[in-house]
Order: C-alpha cells, then structure tokens, then sequence
C-alpha cells in the first residue's frame, strides 16, 4: 500500500536560528509527557488526574519545591562532569562511582577523624569538600589514564568501576564503620553537616522543614566555572577541538592523552562534590544507596541539556521533580517511564535540526 | 565517423536533464550524448556536475526532467542493477577490489555465478579470453594487493566488461597513474572502441583530452558550456575559460630567488606507516630559505609518512632539524614552535574541525598566543577580528566566520588552512597535495600564495602527484619510490620522462 503523501528529509544548508534547538527540545518534552500519557490510559489510568497529581507532589509547596532542588543538586554537578566529558567525546558514565568515592573521601574526614571535630565547622565542611573532589577526581584518574595510555574504552571501564565504588563503600560500612551492625555509618557530628534553610527557622518561620542545603550553591558555582573553562578559556578551545576531531588537536600541537585524563579527573571531580554534598546536606552519614541513580540520571541530564553549562540546571530540575513525584505515585516505575521517553525523544528531535522535513504528496512527486 | 549521428547511432543520448539539489541546481538542462565507437570527454571544475550527469546515467540519481535514450530506446534508470543491465558500466576514480582476493574473484564478485562448486579455472579462462579481446593484461590468478594501481584499474575495467558494458564510464582515471601508465591506458581505450565500445572520459587535463578524444563537453555550474566539440586545435587557455568562466594564467610568475640558509635538515629518517611496515627508508635531503624543494611520486610511496615524520605527527628515527632544532620523533607543539606551518594531505580529516566555527578554525596554531589569548582566557573578540581579517584578505567564500567549517567548499576550506598557516610568518612550509581536487581558479590563487611566500623567504617542502605543478613551482625536484629519494635534480633540468621511470622504479639516479 502506499501513502497518498510521504515525508522528505532534505539536509539543513543554513545554520538553523538560535531558538530553535530550544524550541524542539521542548516540544519533544511535551510529545513525551503525551505518549506516557496514552501509556497510562491504555494501562487503564486517568492520565490527566496522575499528571495534576503528579504536578502537585512537586510544585504544590515550597516544601516539595526544596526537596525537588535537593534531588537536582547532585544532577547539577554530576551532569556537568559528564557534559564536560561528553563535549571531548569521552563517555564518562561513572558518574555513580565517583559519587560513591567522593562521598567516602568526605566521610573519612569524619570517620577516621582526619581533623579534631571540634575544629570550626567551616573548616571541617572545606576539607570535607576537597576531599570529595579528590575522590572523585582519582576515580576519574583511573579510567582516563588507562583510555590516554593503553587506549582502553572508558565507557567499559567506568561502568564497571561504578559496581566497584559501591562495594568498596559496602567493606567500609559494614566492616570497619557500622553503625551496630547497620549497613551504615553513625551520624556524622553536626559540625560536618552543610548548612540548610530549616536551620534558620527559628528567625524566619517560613523556613522551617525546607530541606535546601549549601549543596545547591555548589552546583550554581560549578556551573558557572564550567561555563567559563568551555567558552572562554584556551582549555575549552582545547577540549571543544579535540572533541571535535582529534586529529586536527594533533595537528595543532594540543596533548590529547593529557587532556583525557585531565578532562576525565574534572569530570570525577564534579561527581565527587555531589557526593559529598549528599552525605553531608542530606543523609548525614555514609550508607548504602545514598543515590537514586544520580550518576545515570547525570548522563540522560548533560545530554538534554545538550552539553550546556547553564542548560544542565533546569534540566536537573525537571529530572529532580519526577523523581519526587515518582515516589508519591504508584507505580513507581511511572517516572522511569517517563525520563526514557523524554531521553528518546530529545535526541531523535535532533533530526529537525540538521534536516527540513517536508510533506510531499505523492501525485506530486510521480509528476516532477 | 562515417554514419550519420541520427538517433539510433546514439549510444548514449540525454537530453535535458535537470537534477536539483537542495540549494543548487547540479544539472541545469544538460544535454549530453555519445556517439557508438567514439570516446568522448566530459570536464568540468569540482561542483560542476559531471559526477551528477554520470549519477544519473549510472542510475544513482532519477533526474527531474529530461529524457535518457541508451542505443536508441528511451530508458528509466531506477537503480545502478538497471544501468549495468543495458550495458553500462562505471569505472570509479576509488576502486571497489578486495585486496586479499584473485582477478578472477573480485571480477566475480556479486554475481550470481559460480552457481556452487568453485570451478574458478573456467572463469580464469573466459578472463583470459576477455583480455585478449580489449588487451588488458593482467594475470588472473594474482591477488589484487600483489599488482600496480595501474594493473588494478584494468581489473575494474575488465569487471565491467564482463558484465556486457559496451558503455564505460571512467571516472578520471589518469588521476591515479604515472606517466607511463597513463600511455598504456590511453592505447587500452582506443582498443576498446575499436571493438566497438563506448567511452565517456572524464579528465581535467586537456593533453589527455586530446590525445584520445573524438569529442568533448564542458560542464560549469550545471550548465553544458560546450557540447559536443572538437577537442583539437582547443588551446589551454580556450578551455580553462570554458570551465571557470574567465581567462587563468597558466605561467604563474616565478620570480629569481637565491636561496638563503639552510632551514630544514633531514638526515637518514626511517618511519613505519600504520601497519608497522617500513615506509621511509633513509631520506635526506635539505631545503633552504626561498627555495621550494618538490617531491614527485605516485601515492603510497611513503609521502604521507614522510611528511608526518617531518612534521612531528609521526614517530621516526633519523633526524629533523629545523634552523638546526632538533625536531624528529619529538611532538608537534614543538615542531609549530620552531616555525613550521603545514598543509595537510587531508584538508576535513585533519587540517580543520569541521563542526566549529570558521573563527575556532583560524586560531587552531594561534590561540594560546597573544592577541588570541591573554592567560587563560581566549579573547574571542580578537579571534573574530582575526577571523574576519583573514576571511578577506584570502577570499574564503562564507556566510560569516561563525559558519561551521564542513560547510565550505574544498578550495575555499583550502584556503581557511593556507590563511591560518602562513598568519603565522612560518620559516618553513611543509604542503602536502594543497591542489588536489581544486578547481583551476582556486590552484592559480593558492600556487600564488606559494610562490609569494618563497619570494618572503620561506623555505617550503611541496608533495604532489601533479608533475605539471612540481614543475612549475619548485627549484629542485626530487622522486620518492618505495620510500626513498631516487633521485634529486634542479628543477631547470629536470626530464619528465625521466622523473616518469624514477616514479614507477625503473630508474635510479647513480645507477
């Protein structure tokens, strides 16, 4: 059989406006809401009664609003470490794993103790957070020294490296620092815990149960910090070229193998500051599945934001407000459902961007 | 020709064919036809539409309008199967042989014959009969990695015969030869159209041309500037107007120059090419200031390699000096740094990013030197300024400079790599093929460039397989055959026929 009409793809000669990747990516967010929507009334459910629902367990107070901006912290920084990454063409999806290892390294400041609890606490927090970079920066290390060096595929390696840093954590939590036997650690001194909003409800009520902490000031600086080594600083250039072609960065003199580990131990480092930012804003000590799949949700989060530094944060919103309505929603897979959906749709919306679709009749076509 | 070209005589008649790109019209009501037992030449710049006109005859393209008669019955071409079945066969510029393969199997390849048992003697005997026939020599139990690109080329030829072409379409087929081989192709065509085969000859030099063809036609900008002409008596300058349009000196100006000192110092160089096997096998030579030295060669006698080695993108043994810095086996941030500017071999693959911008393109050598960079930063105002300043003076066709590089043309991209190379004052040149591919307006501006540059005292190390060009330019020639120079001489004596055996290894300087 064939269509009255058919679609023809002719390729884009002209650099497409400005609005427009904007534009698609939203659009493809809408069409990605409609399908899961048809989903779940095929499945038998009210689409528009669980998307109100859905939009009220996110948006309907400033509490669910704190405790969406708390869940779009780590995606903040660990989707800009893969959106550095990425914009070299070196597919960082450890972001799991350093997380994990920048939360163990902030946790040991504490643990072991490496510096007297009773020291001030801006300084503990500090050392804390500089560890968490560490952390996540040697872990980075590993994966990028072995890629520049031996030419091992990174997307191998750090995947496998994620299952490492959890059960590495696990030796740590249930052998050496458990709390009576818990898979966890005791709570940290309050001395080690990142200053958030509710701490200043005595003065200002309104504040209090808002769960925002000192995390999310971390993810805007980093932003901003990324923003500025990828399109203003010689470093960027380096990095846009060599993810570009790295044969031409040969050519013009750039150290690509330095580059790869460099680039991969930013990229570490980032999701080590999210690590550390969670366990010391919000579970406040170290234990098992202190990530709701932040380091996978970091990758989906720098692709839809299509590797832009400032973009990454509303996307890390959008992605931390289904997961606080998922867990108000039976069935809980909903909000997976809906996050692939809106991964597939946003690349594939790509297609408008590099060619002009157009309907043909067909009659049309059989006449030319 | 003694019949009468009325239309059944007509091997080969198209008429009005129109082929619209997005943004270009490619063929512009292009009529195009070839007589039975003639040879007739196509020409035409990069862009013009002869590869589009031979799409549409091979059957790649259905043409938007016009009519296409093959010996006389109109034809409608929907796939390449279609074209090969009334008898049309292509002969691509790249060849499509598997090297670990017989003569006879790549020439059986895609078949539907030998049914089941491979009995390939019996084929190895019709190759052979079929040789016999057109006089193309080649042994058809050899392996294709074992025979000269020339030898292959008659396995293509011969592929498309024994399909029951009696129509051959040879995409520039000289390109890839050395002067001999070229004589040995031309006498295979005649051959052939003395059996009665049709030939349409798709060359960009008008010797050739007129050695073998009975007539010719001159695409520009999808539009037939002549058709069907008489290809004697046509003078260079007649037919280079045909194809871009306007008058092209030929006899750029070279002017006296005494070179100066010496400025880059090769001495013993040894270097593997990518499957670990010897490419460059001790070449020494020098180059002084104001002095372009030529390297002649056919492709894949260690030019690539040489000019990587030379370059710092490859690891070698020996020694490179640049104004006496060693250089050799070292990085290519320190060959830059002691002055070399380089014009790659592979203009997309390794001489731009394509997906930046015009601007990020011009600053690849520059940006980590002032005005581009201050500290850490990049001033992109500066680099735009650059850009824009660069863009003018060297004519590179573009919207802007926030244009992505892969969309310009090849000469005008050649010309970004030439403007950003020489911005930089280079001492020494190293351009690898910079016409290749080019149309003949954007070769004249770029051998200009060259030659300005020798005039400022560069030295420059040229590699092309153009003899005419190596000619032209250089001071001194030398010739590269497996990996070694086999000969050095001044351009002023240099003997094309002579340059032509050291090519294919049949002479050496000394011997």
């Amino acid at each position: 059989m064939r269509l009255p009409f058919k679609l023809k793809f002719e390729p884009r000669t002209k650099d497409v406006p400005k609005w427009m990747p904007l534009a698609t990516s939203i659009g493809a967010i809408v069409v990605a809401f409609i399908i899961s929507g048809i989903v779940l009334a095929l499945i038998g459910g009210n689409p528009f009664r669980v998307y109100s629902f859905f939009f009220s367990a996110a948006f309907g107070s400033w509490g669910a609003f704190s405790d969406i901006l708390v869940k779009a912290t780590p995606l903040i920084m660990i989707g800009l470490g893969c959106a550095v990454a990425f914009k070299m063409n070196i597919l960082n999806i450890g972001g799991e794993g350093q997380f994990y290892m920048g939360a163990f390294f902030a946790s040991m400041v504490v643990l072991v103790p490496i510096i007297p609890l009773d020291s001030p606490r801006w300084m503990v927090l500090t050392l804390m957070a500089l560890m968490g970079i560490l952390g996540g920066a040697l872990y980075g290390f590993i994966p990028g020294f072995l890629k520049a060096i031996f030419n091992v595929n990174e997307i191998i390696t750090t995947l496998m490296l994620n299952y490492v840093a959890v059960y590495w954590n696990n030796y740590w939590i249930f052998g050496k620092y458990s709390d009576a036997g818990f898979q966890m650690t005791p709570t940290f001194e309050k001395v080690a815990w990142l200053p958030k909003l509710a701490d200043l409800a005595k003065e200002y009520p309104f504040f209090s149960g808002i769960t925002l902490h000192l995390g999310v000031v971390f993810g805007l600086i980093a932003a901003i910090l990324i923003w500025l080594i990828l399109k203003h600083s010689r470093w960027g250039y380096e990095i846009s070229l060599i993810g570009d072609n790295p044969k031409a960065a040969n050519y013009a003199g750039i150290n690509i193998k330095k580059n790869i580990i460099l680039v991969m131990m930013l990229s570490g480092a980032l999701a080590g500051l999210a690590g550390m930012s969670e366990v010391t804003g919000v579970v406040h000590r170290l234990q098992e599945r202190i990530s709701a799949n932040y380091g996978f949700s970091g990758v989906i989060v720098a692709w839809l934001a299509k590797l832009n530094p400032f973009a990454v944060i509303p996307v890390a919103i959008l992605f931390g407000a289904l997961i606080v309505a998922g867990r108000e929603i039976q069935p809980s897979g909903l909000s997976f459902m809906i996050q692939g959906t809106i991964l597939f749709l946003v690349i594939s919306s790509d297609v408008f961007l590099r060619y002009k679709v157009r309907i043909v009749r067909q009659h049309q076509e059989e006449a030319a | 020709m003694t019949q009468i070209p009325n239309g059944s005589n007509y091997a080969v008649d198209m008429r009005d064919i129109v082929i619209r790109f997005p943004g270009v019209l490619a063929n512009d009501h292009v009529n195009f036809t070839l007589k039975k037992g003639e040879i007739h030449a196509l020409l035409g710049e990069n862009g013009a539409g002869k590869s589009t006109l031979m799409n549409v005859l091979s059957g790649m393209y259905q043409p938007e309008s016009g009519t296409i008669m093959v010996k006389g019955k109109p034809v409608s071409f929907r796939s390449p199967k279609d074209a090969i079945a009334a008898g049309i066969g292509m002969v691509h510029q790249h060849f499509m042989l598997v090297p670990t393969l017989t003569v006879t199997e790549n020439i059986l390849l895609g078949l539907n014959e030998p049914k089941f048992f491979m009995n390939l003697s019996i084929y190895d005997k019709k190759i052979e009969k079929l040789q016999e026939t057109f006089g193309l020599k080649v042994e058809p139990t050899a392996k294709i990695w074992q025979l000269s690109v020339g030898e292959q080329q008659r396995v293509e030829i011969l592929k498309t015969l024994y399909r029951g072409a009696d129509i051959l379409i040879l995409d520039e087929p000289t390109a890839v030869l050395a002067p001999q081989e070229i004589d040995e192709l031309m006498e295979t065509m005649r051959t052939l159209v003395s059996q009665g085969k049709s030939i349409i000859f798709i060359s960009h030099k008008l010797n050739e041309v007129q050695a073998v063809a009975d007539r010719l036609t001159v695409l520009r900008k999808g539009k037939a500037t002549a058709e069907g002409i008489d290809p004697k008596g046509l003078t260079r300058t007649q037919l280079a107007e045909l194809m871009v349009g306007r008058k092209v000196i030929f006899q750029v100006d070279k002017l006296e120059k005494e070179p100066g000192e010496v400025v880059l110092e090769v001495e013993n160089l040894f270097a593997e090419n990518n499957r670990g096997l010897p490419a460059v096998r001790g070449v020494s030579f020098e180059i002084r200031e104001g002095e372009i030295f030529g390297i002649a060669g056919i492709a894949g006698n260690g030019q690539s390699e040489l000019v990587e080695a030379v370059t710092g993108l490859r690891s070698s043994e020996g020694s490179v000096r640049i104004n006496g810095t060693e250089v050799g086996n070292c990085s290519p941030s320190k060959s830059i740094r002691c002055g070399l500017a380089h014009i790659p071999e592979d203009r997309t693959g390794v001489g731009t990013a394509p997906n930046l911008s015009i601007t990020k393109n011009t600053i690849m050598k520059s940006y980590s030197q002032d005005p581009i960079s201050n500290g850490w930063r990049i001033n992109y105002v500066a680099a735009h300024d650059h850009a824009v300043g660069l863009k003018d003076s060297y004519d590179i066709q573009a919207p802007t400079v926030d244009t992505m590089a892969r969309k310009l043309s090849g000469g005008n991209l050649q010309k970004l790599i030439l403007a950003r190379e020489i911005s930089g004052a280079p001492q020494l040149i190293v351009a690898m093929q910079p016409t290749r591919g080019l149309d003949v307006g954007a070769i004249e501006g770029i051998q200009q460039i060259l030659l300005e540059q020798r005039q400022k005292g560069a030295a420059i190390m040229l590699i092309s397989e153009e003899l005419d060009e190596l000619l032209m330019l250089s001071d001194r020639i030398a010739v590269i055959f497996d990996g070694e120079l086999v000969g050095q001489m001044d351009a002023s004596e240099a003997d094309l026929n002579q340059i032509g055996m050291m090519m294919t290894g049949t002479l050496r300087s000394g011997e």
